[in-house]
């Protein structure tokens, strides 16, 4: 690990104005993800900004009728919240699937968004990877790609965003409250917070150097059944092959965001326009401008059988 | 620059106040500075679960947290859940149903073993929770899903899982 200087953030507005002014400088907060990449000289921060002191650690009602969750809530909490069992079952069940319980007690609802994609070649740094190393090439699209991204994909890039809270947030329209740099806040729709690989896959998200999350907002509750479904090579404590995050309403229509398929969390609102003519019709059009490898085709047709069979069970 | 720092923690009751490299793990920090070796280094990754301590009431992978991230937190490692003459519950159901042949992922099991009680009494639902608006029942598959993040590459999970059962139902 390279060597860093520590400092204790005090202030949102202060946190963000000296990591704007620090090329090198990071946040860290429940770390899981960042040190296991600074050991790896992944990550390689000059200065650690450590924000668990600012108190970010709420979960309030809005006037709205939804749910401000803080930024440091831990993902053992978010998942516990009797509002959020109660009212948004999917961001629950979507925490429960992923990491294990020491993981989950440290793990912050802002952090679990920034995590980085589990790329076996990202992290192997004896690999070409454009995410890590720009322009470097990608050691995935001709190599071991079964639990690559299917769509959304370039030929620069093929990793997919690891998160599965992210695709329950994704399904349930949270935006991301933010502040910057220069003490400008501004809220992002989680349908524009990530971006696509393009020629540009270590840009993941539209956050600018020293913007800091906040909070992530949830709308009020919006009913229905709350399935989330994670396919993976072993029971616990794996990332998805696919996972799915629907609300199904009692009609028959409803809400789909994908893991495990892409870069960001996948969801069309033409696909479930066409939950009208069965899950299946649903499911082709999520699917429609796949690409995949020889080894990950199958993720196009598992899509398809989970979507069935998340709306066959709804119905049950 | 200033590559070392200041931290006070408290470890099994005990204040200390330690100068540290600020790369030190809390895992590092335990074993290399204060010497408390029965937290052990597994794959330093988050992955394997044997370097598990309680912080604040919470079990947590030490490997994955800077020391300089627990100023002022209550740590409890195996040392501090009991002593060979004076074992914790958890500690001696692990000895009377053979939970580890190596014993290498032991004083891991045993801190999340006793967290994981303590989850399930608090309410804290898991992937197998069936309702998650309901009590929580104490069930094999519970357990078992709730202890997923430790590896034993022995293969004691079944006794690992009687012992922790003892515990919880308190028959020996």
């Amino acid at each position: 690990m390279r060597a860093f200087t520590y400092e204790r953030a005090t202030s949102v507005q202060e946190a963000a104005k000296v990591a704007a002014a620090y090329p090198d400088a990071k946040f860290i907060a429940g770390g899981t993800n960042l040190l296991d990449l600074m050991k790896l000289e992944i990550e390689t921060p000059a200065r650690l900004i450590d924000v668990n002191g600012l108190g970010l650690d709420r979960i309030e009602a809005t006037p709205e009728g939804g749910l401000r969750i803080g930024a440091l809530v831990r993902n053992t909490d978010l998942a516990a919240h009797d509002t959020v069992r109660r009212d948004y079952g999917l961001l629950s069940r979507a925490l429960l699937a992923g990491a294990s319980g020491q993981l989950r007690n440290r793990a912050t609802t802002a952090g679990n968004l920034l995590q980085r994609t589990r790329c076996p070649y990202f992290y192997d740094t004896n690999q070409p990877c454009n995410k890590r190393n720009p322009g470097s090439g990608c050691a995935a699209i001709d190599g071991f790609s079964r639990q690559h991204a299917v769509v959304g994909v370039s030929d620069a890039c093929i990793a997919t965003h690891p998160s599965d809270m992210a695709i329950a947030m994704r399904a349930l329209d949270a935006t991301i409250e933010t502040v910057k740099g220069d003490g400008t806040r501004r809220t992002i729709p989680i349908a524009d917070f990530y971006r696509l690989p393009g020629e540009t896959p270590h840009i993941e998200t539209v956050l600018e150097h020293g913007e800091i999350i906040t909070a992530v907002v949830l709308p009020p509750p919006v009913g229905g059944r709350h399935i989330y479904r994670k396919v993976r090579d072993r029971a616990s404590y794996a990332f998805a092959l696919v996972s799915i995050g629907a609300v199904v309403q009692s009609d028959g229509t409803g809400r789909i965001a994908v893991g495990g398929v892409a870069h960001k969390p996948w969801r069309s609102e033409d696909a479930e326009a066409e939950l009208a003519n069965g899950p299946d019709r649903a499911a082709a059009v999520l699917m429609a401008d796949a690409r995949p490898t020889e080894q990950n085709r199958f993720k196009v047709d598992l899509v398809e059988r989970m979507v069935a069979a998340i709306f066959t069970e709804a119905r049950g | 620059m200033d590559f070392t720092s200041t931290a006070s923690l408290k470890v099994n009751g005990q204040p200390y106040q330690l100068t540290l490299d600020n790369r030190t793990t809390l895992l590092d920090a335990l074993r290399e500075h204060l010497h408390l070796t029965g937290t052990k280094k597994g794959c330093d990754h988050g992955q394997c679960g044997a370097c598990t301590v309680i912080a604040d009431g919470r079990r947590i992978n030490s490997c994955l947290s800077l020391a300089l991230m627990h100023e002022g937190d209550e740590i409890t490692t195996i040392e501090g859940l009991g002593q060979p003459e004076n074992m914790h519950a958890m500690q001696s159901a692990f000895v009377r149903h053979d939970g580890f042949q190596c014993g290498y992922c032991t004083p891991g099991q045993i801190c999340s073993s006793v967290a994981v009680l303590q989850e399930i009494a608090a309410g804290i639902p898991s992937h197998v929770t069936e309702d998650l608006t309901g009590a929580i029942a104490l069930t094999p598959e519970e357990v078992r899903e709730r202890m997923s993040g430790n590896i034993c590459r022995c293969g004691a999970y079944s006794n690992i899982l009687d012992a922790i059962f003892e515990v919880a139902e308190g028959t020996p």
